[in-house]
């Protein structure tokens, strides 16, 4: 129960004793001060892992063409193997159950797009709908490529923001006809990408649409898939992994390719190193987790020994104060209520401090793997909960043993 | 007032025990005034811890008040000491960081009384002690005189049945020392039971009664002719 009597006893004594209390404070301010910063930096590093699989959709797997290397039923090594729309529409159908997003597409490296008097040489890449999806791109005029564009060959296109502020300045460039490699496609939408401006001055075409102006017929450059998605992560990579596994076996049979031929038909899988990204990272946390733990014990450890130092130095004052009267309950009260009191007040401000400091300077941390350390507020309620346990914890025992100590010794303490 | 039969008390000295109190009779009415006196080492202290329930005997039977002091755990103990003794110690025993009137104000804390009329109580007794305008002093801005006067008071403050003091002009010159038994002896004169610990014959002349321990027993227990100490002064 809160008794207002004993709280001006504390605070007479804290406020008469400020170095004793601050150097309490500091120890448990830096203590929490480090392990929230601590945490802090495992989600910066969290961040910075989710940011390189963001940009493009968790769990792609694509699937390419090469030469082939070995000799397989009577064809030599050294084939150049081509996937063409039978190649994915085989797939497609053979694996639809499996499948979430799926896109094939025909590329071109190096065209030239031209509006009026601007021109650049950019990415284009035939695609199907769901590749805005693999690619995690976000519109942010218009629309994407649809079905209705790749059923009706029509010469539309989704640009990147690079090409739209290249081209088209401060102007609108929704409607306006661009010119692609000399023919002209009008602009749908404009869209950003989390990989950042190389993946942002792309244009993406109908496929049925870039096969059919750009002489292509029905080839394709590689495939992407994303699986169904399931609710844990080691049932998703079992299922990518037959997946992929499936697919080349499908793709190598149809082409003539040897089962274990990797150069004729290759495959990646990011669900498998995203795993280990991921595991990567849960070790990481673990470990700021540990070594803030540790630290927060050794905050514990060095707090106790300041309050066994305070008992020490206070032994005949406990003795005054029992021999007038004072019972071991409220000689432990006194100490734990003082001890809880420094530890909470120097843990909110090692808690504020870290706070604001991830607050202001965590956002201006942006690097590859590393980025905006931050803590949610349930850490920093753990951490609130439990720096009160340790300032409980590290304010008994010198309590307890204060308690235990003998008026008559107390008193002759020098 | 107090009842003590055949108290015993030894402490542990390494292998060998120290018999300190071999055997204690006596008895103390209510408003005596008795001067425990003896030589270094003769048990007059370990004795006064003991009627302060500071210290327990190894065996015999002390009543205090009516009350048999026997077996008190620590929660008993310090309210028995709270409400029959006040202690007055050689040393003074003050907390330094707290002012006099805190000081005094703080055995009344341990008895529940609130705050506004603990202060009360303790302002009026630093008045009677003739150290009202010091009351705000912290115990480092007193003289040693004026610092065993805030102990008086403070043993006072909480009305207790007896007042215990160890010694209570050892650490003050001879004038200050008989300013301080003048006060006693007016708080005597009041009808508070004192037991005065103390070397000095002087100081046990200003007693009613002298009680003379030597090697742990009392060797001689006789009323005095008492010596006031306002002549002195």
């Amino acid at each position: 129960m809160f008794n207002i009597e004993r709280w001006q006893e504390i605070f007479e004594a804290i406020s008469k004793n400020r170095l004793r209390t601050f150097l309490t404070g500091v120890s448990v301010a830096s203590g929490i001060f480090i392990l929230v910063i601590l945490l802090g930096a495992g989600k910066g590093l969290q961040n910075g892992i989710e940011k390189q699989f963001e940009r493009d959709a968790a769990g792609i797997i694509e699937v390419w063409s090469g030469t082939t290397a070995k000799e397989y039923k009577g064809l030599n090594p050294g084939r150049q193997i081509q996937f063409r729309n039978s190649d994915y529409s085989q797939s497609v159908q053979k694996f639809e159950d499996k499948l979430d997003l799926r896109s094939a597409s025909y590329n071109f490296w190096g065209g030239t797009i031209t509006y009026g008097k601007e021109s650049g040489s950019y990415q284009f890449r035939g695609i199907d709908p769901d590749y805005g999806a693999v690619e995690n791109v976000t519109i942010i005029q218009g629309r994407f490529i649809n079905s209705k564009d790749l059923a009706n060959n029509e010469k539309v296109a989704a640009i990147g923001v690079k090409i739209k502020t290249d081209l088209f300045k401060d102007k609108d460039a929704l409607g306006k006809e661009i010119s692609i490699n000399n023919i002209n496609f009008k602009v749908v939408g404009v869209f950003t990408d989390p990989g950042g401006e190389r993946e942002e001055a792309r244009a993406y075409l109908p496929r049925t649409t870039v096969q059919r102006a750009f002489g292509g017929g029905d080839k394709i450059s590689y495939m992407s898939f994303t699986v169904k998605k399931t609710k844990d992560y080691d049932e998703a990579l079992a299922l990518s992994e037959k997946f992929t596994t499936d697919l080349k076996a499908l793709l190598r049979s149809k082409n003539v390719v040897a089962p274990d031929d990797d150069s004729g038909i290759n495959a990646y899988n990011s669900v498998k190193d995203a795993k280990q990204f991921y595991d990567l990272n849960l070790y990481i946390r673990l470990f700021f987790w540990w070594v803030g733990i540790c630290t927060i014990i050794a905050g514990v450890v060095g707090v106790s020994n300041i309050m066994l130092i305070i008992v020490k130095e206070r032994t005949k004052e406990i003795g005054i104060r029992k021999a007038l009267g004072a019972s071991p309950f409220s000689i432990i009260s006194m100490i734990l209520h003082e001890s809880i009191f420094i530890t909470t007040i120097a843990g909110f401000v090692g808690l504020l401090a870290s706070l604001l400091l991830l607050e202001f300077v965590g956002p201006m941390v942006q690097s590859e793997y590393f980025r905006n350390p931050q803590v949610d507020f349930s850490v920093a309620l753990t951490t609130l909960v439990l720096l009160v346990f340790a300032g409980a914890l590290a304010g008994f025992f010198p309590a307890y043993r204060a308690a235990k100590i003998r008026p008559i010794v107390a008193l002759r303490d020098e | 007032m107090i009842e003590i039969k055949d108290l015993h008390k030894s402490y542990k000295m390494g292998s060998s025990q120290l018999h300190v109190l071999k055997g204690i009779n006596f008895n103390i009415e209510e408003g005596e005034l008795v001067a425990i006196m003896g030589s270094s080492g003769s048990g007059k202290s370990t004795l006064l811890n003991i009627l302060g329930i500071l210290d327990e005997a190894d065996s015999g039977s002390y009543i205090l008040d009516k009350t048999p002091i026997k077996n008190l755990n620590e929660t008993i103990a310090s309210k028995y000491r709270n409400k029959f003794l006040g202690f007055v110690f050689q040393s003074f025993n003050l907390i330094n960081y707290k002012s006099a009137l805190d000081n005094v104000a703080m055995p009344l804390y341990y008895q529940g009384v609130k705050r506004k009329e603990r202060y009360e109580i303790a302002m009026r007794y630093l008045e009677k002690v003739g150290l009202g305008s010091h009351s705000h002093h912290l115990p480092s801005e007193l003289s040693g005189g004026q610092k065993q006067r805030v102990a008086i008071a403070r043993a006072l403050a909480s009305n207790p049945k007896v007042l215990l003091a160890d010694e209570p002009t050892g650490a003050l010159d001879t004038k200050t020392s008989y300013e301080v038994m003048e006060l006693i002896q007016g708080i005597n004169d009041e009808g508070k039971t004192i037991l005065i610990v103390t070397h000095e014959p002087d100081i046990a002349a200003m007693c009613k009664r002298n009680v003379v321990l030597k090697d742990g027993l009392i060797i001689d227990d006789k009323k005095v002719e008492q010596v006031r100490a306002s002549s002195y002064v």
